[in-house]
């Protein structure tokens, strides 16, 4: 079976007085070698410039509100149960007269907690969710902590910000997969 | 001697070893740089503009180590190994001849630490001595590796400074001299540079001048797959540091060693119209003082470019087996070496300076015939 069309056949055979010299091999290296040298090198400067990871990739998360910015999550535990590295944590509660404009549905998650360590970041949480209310971000990452303590995020730090809103696809040319519920502006 | 005089060799000593320290300290700089862009990496860029305060982080990081000596070793001979690895690296230096000569009032003061008319013997020695700091080091580590590593040091030393000493005796030959200044006076014009003279002297010379310097393809004393870290394994802090940063002088002396035999030392082409255009122009002390410091600038790009050779090829080329680095030393150089120095001394019987090119032409020669006899690779088709 023949796997590339590189491999090359070993061979025995005694060696030319020109590759006994190593001369000719030697600069041949060296040659490439320094070909190499002047070369465009394909590091990015990480901290300081970022590259785009493309519209699925899965990073902080986000408790999305709904046009009205009243919260989307139902506290239904769905994305509890998905989640194989049981990262997520809730409390439910009755949404109160008068909360209306808060929560979308009677019941509300009163605590959401997501356990950054335990996390991997698979996105069954997003799948799962039947309520569109829960997002892993294509543009922002989970910053390193130093603390235990930094790392179970409460609704304080997941859920979404009405002045500054969760967009998945900023760019229209790019396209999420026909799978996914998409996340445009209209669909918010 | 009278004091002026004295007091500018001490400035000149001073500005050499300086100089010696500058160089070594931005050569492991300059390492990790040519090895990263070799390999399509950027290498370091964190520390300063283009991370060049990386030595001194190095340094820092170096002196902030704990500074362990085993219970088990010779604690005296532990702490001389780097010190001597240190200042038989530093030492060679001294009889290099960096540029012509400063005038100033009536004095001419050569630009060397020390002009001795043995000058190639006095290299040739201190060389040797750096052996010791390698075997005292690895063998007071009371490791076994280490003791291996110095061993192998030291017979791989010891191997190749035979073949370096016979390449060098036909230059020897042919200038009449030990002295490195009038090793290099004698390169004036830029065909007799000893390079066209001694083109096979100069291969083997390199290739000796790599082994000595313990570098990549012979760097088998700290070979890590085989002995850890060799005659070093044992040690930490700046005594690491010491022999890390002796191999790096070590590369500077080499390399300005090997210009000034081989290259013409301080010598460019042109050198005497552009020394003469400026003692008219500028007068006779002005003039050549800026024709020396020419020459000093000229003299420090040969040796950049063989400080960057030895990086260069330290990226390319793998490390030899022992029994190939043995093989190679005394059955293939040793040979070649005294060959040449036969072929030297024919041609000076006749006053004729390029008979080495002999010897080339016929090793390029069978060279060509061997590659035609040899028996062609049969392309044999793969299974399918």
């Amino acid at each position: 079976m023949q796997l590339t069309n590189r491999s090359k056949q070993v061979s025995n055979k005694e060696m030319t007085l020109a590759e006994k010299m190593y001369l000719p091999a030697i600069v041949g290296g060296l040659a490439i070698t320094i070909s190499h040298f002047f070369r465009k090198k394909p590091t990015i400067q990480y901290p300081e410039v970022k590259k785009y990871l493309g519209p699925i990739y899965r990073g902080h998360h986000i408790l999305k509100r709904d046009e009205q910015g009243r919260e989307r999550c139902t506290a239904c535990g769905l994305c509890a149960v998905a989640c194989p590295a049981e990262a997520i944590s809730m409390v439910a509660a009755e949404r109160k007269k008068g909360e209306e404009n808060l929560y979308r549905e009677e019941k509300y998650a009163a605590v959401y907690e997501i356990n950054m360590l335990r996390c991997i970041f698979c996105g069954l949480c997003e799948e799962a969710c039947p309520k569109q209310a829960v997002y892993l971000r294509h543009d922002l990452m989970v910053p390193v902590f130093q603390e235990r303590d930094e790392v179970i995020y409460g609704k304080d730090r997941l859920v979404e910000n009405m002045n500054d809103r969760y967009i998945r696809v900023a760019n229209s040319e790019v396209q999420t997969t026909p799978t996914e519920p998409s996340l445009t502006r209209a669909a918010t | 001697m009278d004091l002026t005089v004295l007091l500018v060799k001490g400035i000149i000593i001073l500005v050499i070893f300086g100089i010696t320290l500058l160089i070594a300290t931005y050569s492991t700089y300059a390492e990790r740089k040519v090895a990263a862009f070799l390999q399509d990496r950027l290498g370091p860029n964190r520390a300063g503009p283009w991370g060049l305060l990386q030595p001194i982080a190095d340094a820092g990081k170096m002196f902030f180590k704990e500074d362990f000596i085993p219970s088990q070793a010779s604690k005296w001979l532990f702490i001389l190994g780097p010190c001597l690895a240190m200042l038989t690296a530093l030492m060679a230096s001294a009889v290099i001849p960096f540029g012509d000569s400063i005038r100033f009032d009536n004095y001419s003061i050569p630009l060397q630490a020390i002009e001795i008319n043995i000058g190639v013997l006095y290299i040739f020695g201190v060389v040797s001595l750096g052996v010791y700091g390698v075997m005292v080091g690895g063998w007071a580590s009371n490791n076994k590796f280490s003791l291996l590593g110095a061993i192998r040091a030291a017979s791989q030393n010891i191997s190749y400074e035979i073949a370096l000493g016979l390449s060098m005796i036909a230059i020897l030959m042919m200038t009449g001299s030990l002295s490195v200044r009038a090793i290099v006076d004698q390169q004036a014009s830029f065909f007799e540079w000893n390079i066209f003279t001694q083109p096979l002297g100069f291969v083997i010379f390199l290739t000796c001048a790599f082994a000595e310097c313990n570098r990549t393809p012979f760097d088998l004393p700290e070979c890590e797959t085989e002995l850890i870290g060799g005659y070093h394994t044992e040690y930490s802090s700046m005594k690491l540091g010491f022999y890390l940063f002796a191999e790096y002088i070590n590369m500077f002396v080499s390399s300005a060693f090997i210009s000034a035999l081989y290259f013409g030392g301080f010598h460019y082409p042109f050198m005497n119209e552009v020394g003469n255009a400026l003692e008219k122009s500028m007068g006779a002390i002005t003039g050549h003082n800026i024709a020396t410091a020419i020459g000093f600038v000229v003299f420090f790009g040969k040796i950049f470019f063989f400080i960057f050779f030895f990086m260069w090829v330290r990226w390319t080329l793998p490390r030899f087996r022992y029994d190939q680095l043995m093989n190679l030393g005394w059955k293939t150089l040793i040979p070649l070496s005294i060959l040449n120095v036969v072929i030297t001394g024919a041609g000076l019987l006749y006053n004729f300076k390029y008979s080495t090119w002999a010897i080339v032409i016929v090793m390029v020669l069978m060279v060509v015939v061997s590659g035609a006899r040899a028996p062609k690779r049969e392309a044999i088709p793969q299974q399918v």
